[in-house]
C-alpha cells in the first residue's frame, strides 16, 4: 500500500494542514517510508485478540454531572490571538 | 560556596535543612551556571526573578524549621508542562506567546513541596523526537563530547533533551521530563543521568501538553536514583482532574532503596538482542547482568516474543493519538494565527506554518490511519498487537521481579544526524517503546562509557505500579556501576 501525491494532499486537507506543493513530494516519500515500516504488523496473527486501549485496568471514574469549574471568561480567552470581549473572533463564516 | 553545584538533590536538601547553605545561594549558583552553559541551549525560558523569589520564600520557611520534601531545591521543568503566567511552548512555533492561566498538577505539586523553578527546558516539538532536533528553538546540545572528536556537538537525546542536558551540565539540580516512547529514558542514557518513567497513571497528565494520551507519562530526571525517588514521590499521586490517573497510593520509594537484589529474579529478554546491535551495547548489558548476579540476584532468561513489533505498533498508535490531540491548535484560542480568506484557510495556514516537519508527518500519518477504510487495518490492528505486547510482559512477570535491558541501541549521535530519515530516527526507541506500550515503569541508570567515552545507560523495567522494585534494582546497578565519569565541560565547576 503506497500513497500518491493526490492522496497525501487529501489527507492534508482532512488534517487542516497546508502543505505547499514543493513540500508535497518529500512528504509523500516520508509517509510511504513510515507506512512501509509499520506494515510488518500484517505478519502478526491477531484474529482472536482484543484491542488494548487502557493499560491500567481501571474503568473510567464517574462523577455527578455538575459544573465544577468556570466563570472566568477573561482567563479562558487570555491567550486568544484575536479576542473580542469574552469571545473568540474568527474570519467571517456566513456571507 | 565552592562545590555547591556538586551537591546532588538529597545532599542539597540535607545541607539546606542543616542550615549549611541557603536556597538563595544555591539558586543563584544554578542561575549563574545556566548563563555559563547557554551554548547547551537547554532552556527555552529562564525564570530567574521567580526563582530568586521562590528561593527567598523557601529560606524563610527553612529558617523556621518548616518546609516540604523539596524545600528550596532549584529544578527545571520541561516546556511541555503548563506553568501559570510563564511562557509554555512545547518547543513549537504554534504556541507562540502562550502563557497558561493555570498550573499543571505535577508542577503544582513540586512547588507545594517547596521546589524552586529555574525555567522551562528545550525539547523536541510536542515531544516528537529522539534527538531534540525538532525543536523550533534549535537543538539542545549534550554536555558530553566524544574523547577523540571534541569539536562535534552531540545530541542529548529526546524528547526531554533540554532537561537531560541541564541536569548533566549542572544547570539544574534535577528536572521533570515526560516519556511517551522513551523520552525520559533515552536522553538519560545519552547524558549519563538517571531517568524514571513511572507506570502509566502515576503522575497526573492534567496541564501537560498532550501528545499521545494513552502513553504520555511524567517522571523525574536526576543525578542519582535516590534523587529521582525523592522527586517522583512529590510528583506522583491521584488527581481527579485526570480521568486516567491511578487511584493506587504510591508506596514509599526511599525506604526500600538500599535493600539490594539478593534473592530477586531478574529477567533477561532474548528478543532485545537485536540484529546489528553494537558490541559495546551488548557488553554493557552483560556487565549489568554480572553486577546483579554478583549482588545475589538470580538471572532468568525470558522471552518477550512480540518485541519486534513494538516500534511499528507505536508509530501507528502515537501519531493517531497525536493527530487527534493536536486538532486543538487552530489559531483561534491560543498561540500563532496565520490569516486566510476563510475559516478553513485560516486553520490550514496556521497549522501549516506553526507545526514543524516531524509533527506534520505524524499528524498526516495519524489522520490516515484513523480515516474511514483504514482504521481497522492500521489503528485497530496496532491496538490488538499492543494487547500481545502487554501479555508478553504479564507472562514474564510471572517468573521475574524485574527486567534488565539496554536503554538505547547506541551512545549519543551528532547534532543533525538521522534527521533526513524518520524511520532511522524511530529505531532509537527500540528498547524503550515496548514498556511504554505496556504502561510499565522503567528507569535508566548510567552504567559505563562507550569506546568514544560517552555514557551508556541500562534500563530496569518492573511490574505495573511496582516503582519501588524498579528503583531498588536501579539503585543496586548504580552502586555496582559506581559511575563517576563527568563531561569534560564540568572541569573546574
Amino acid at each position: 500500500m503506497s500513497l500518491d501525491k493526490a492522496t497525501v494532499a487529501s489527507i492534508a486537507t482532512l488534517a487542516r494542514l497546508r502543505v505547499p506543493d514543493d513540500r508535497l513530494e518529500p512528504m509523500v516519500a516520508d509517509l510511504n517510508a513510515i507506512l512501509g515500516f509499520v506494515e510488518q504488523l500484517e505478519q502478526v496473527d491477531t484474529a482472536s485478540v482484543e484491542p488494548l486501549a487502557s493499560v491500567t485496568g481501571h474503568s473510567l471514574p464517574q462523577r455527578e454531572d455538575a459544573v465544577t469549574d468556570g466563570g472566568y471568561p477573561d482567563r479562558v480567552t487570555a491567550n486568544a490571538p484575536d479576542p473580542a470581549g469574552s469571545f473568540y473572533a474568527v474570519p467571517k463564516v456566513v456571507e | 560556596m565552592a562545590g555547591i553545584l556538586d551537591l546532588d538533590l538529597v545532599g542539597a536538601r540535607d545541607a539546606l535543612r542543616a542550615g549549611d547553605i541557603t536556597s538563595s545561594e544555591l539558586t543563584a549558583a544554578y542561575l549563574a551556571r545556566i548563563e555559563a552553559t547557554k551554548d547547551l541551549n537547554a532552556y527555552i525560558t529562564v525564570t530567574a526573578d521567580r526563582a530568586m523569589a521562590m528561593a527567598e520564600a523557601s529560606d524563610a520557611r527553612l529558617a523556621k524549621g518548616e518546609g516540604g520534601a523539596l524545600e528550596g531545591l532549584p529544578i527545571a521543568v520541561k516546556d511541555l508542562f503548563c506553568t501559570e503566567g510563564v511562557l509554555t511552548t512545547a518547543a513549537s512555533h504554534i504556541l507562540d506567546g502562550f502563557k497558561p492561566t493555570y498550573e499543571s498538577t505535577v508542577t503544582a505539586k513540586l512547588w507545594d513541596a517547596g521546589a524552586v523553578m529555574l525555567g522551562k527546558t528545550n525539547m523536541d516539538e510536542f515531544a516528537m523526537g529522539s534527538s531534540n532536533g525538532s525543536s523550533y528553538y534549535g537543538p539542545a546540545v549534550n554536555p558530553w563530547r566524544a574523547a577523540q572528536d571534541a569539536g562535534t556537538r552531540l545530541v542529548p537525546g529526546g524528547s526531554s533533551g533540554g532537561s537531560a542536558a541541564a541536569v548533566s551540565g549542572r544547570a539544574a539540580l534535577a528536572a521533570t521530563g515526560t516519556d511517551t516512547g522513551g523520552s525520559i529514558r533515552q536522553p538519560a542514557s545519552y547524558t549519563g543521568i538517571v531517568g524514571v518513567k513511572p507506570s502509566y497513571g502515576r503522575c497526573s497528565r492534567w496541564g501537560i501538553v498532550a501528545f499521545a494520551s494513552s502513553l504520555d507519562q511524567a517522571g523525574p530526571m536526576a543525578r542519582t536514583v535516590g534523587d529521582a525517588a525523592v522527586m517522583l514521590s512529590a510528583m506522583a499521586g491521584h488527581d481527579p482532574r485526570d480521568s486516567t490517573s491511578a487511584p493506587e497510593a504510591m508506596p514509599d520509594l526511599t525506604a526500600g532503596l538500599e535493600q539490594g537484589v539478593k534473592g530477586l529474579r531478574i529477567g533477561i529478554p532474548a528478543e532485545y538482542k537485536v540484529d546489528g546491535m553494537p558490541s559495546e551495547i551488548e557488553a554493557i548489558w552483560a556487565q549489568g547482568i554480572a553486577w546483579l548476579r554478583d549482588a545475589g540476584a538470580e538471572i532468568v532468561d525470558i522471552s518477550l516474543p512480540h518485541t519486534r513489533y513494538a516500534l511499528a505498533t507505536y508509530y501507528i498508535l502515537a501519531p493517531a493519538e497525536a493527530s487527534s490531540n493536536l486538532a486543538r491548535y487552530d489559531g483561534v484560542r491560543y498561540g500563532l494565527r496565520v490569516d486566510g480568506d476563510s475559516l478553513a484557510e485560516m486553520y490550514a495556514n496556521t497549522r501549516g506554518a506553526g507545526f514543524g516537519a516531524e509533527v506534520q508527518r505524524r499528524i498526516l500519518i495519524g489522520t490516515y490511519v484513523l480515516s474511514a477504510g483504514y482504521y481497522d487495518a492500521y489503528y485497530r490492528k496496532a491496538q490488538r498487537v499492543r494487547t500481545l505486547i502487554r501479555r508478553d510482559f504479564d507472562e514474564a512477570f510471572g517468573q521475574v521481579d524485574a527486567i534488565l535491558a539496554p536503554t538505547a541501541p547506541s551512545d549519543a549521535f551528532a547534532v543533525g544526524a538521522n534527521e533526513d530519515d524518520p524511520v532511522k530516527m524511530y529505531l532509537n526507541d527500540v528498547f524503550t517503546v515496548p514498556a511504554s506500550l505496556a504502561g510499565l515503569p522503567g528507569a535508566s541508570v548510567p552504567a559505563g562509557l562507550s569506546a568514544r567515552g560517552l555514557p551508556l545507560g541500562l534500563q530496569v523495567l518492573g511490574r505495573m505500579f511496582d516503582e519501588p522494585m524498579v528503583l531498588r534494582v536501579a539503585r543496586a546497578l548504580e552502586k555496582a556501576a559506581a559511575f563517576t565519569a563527568r563531561p569534560a565541560m564540568l572541569e573546574g565547576v
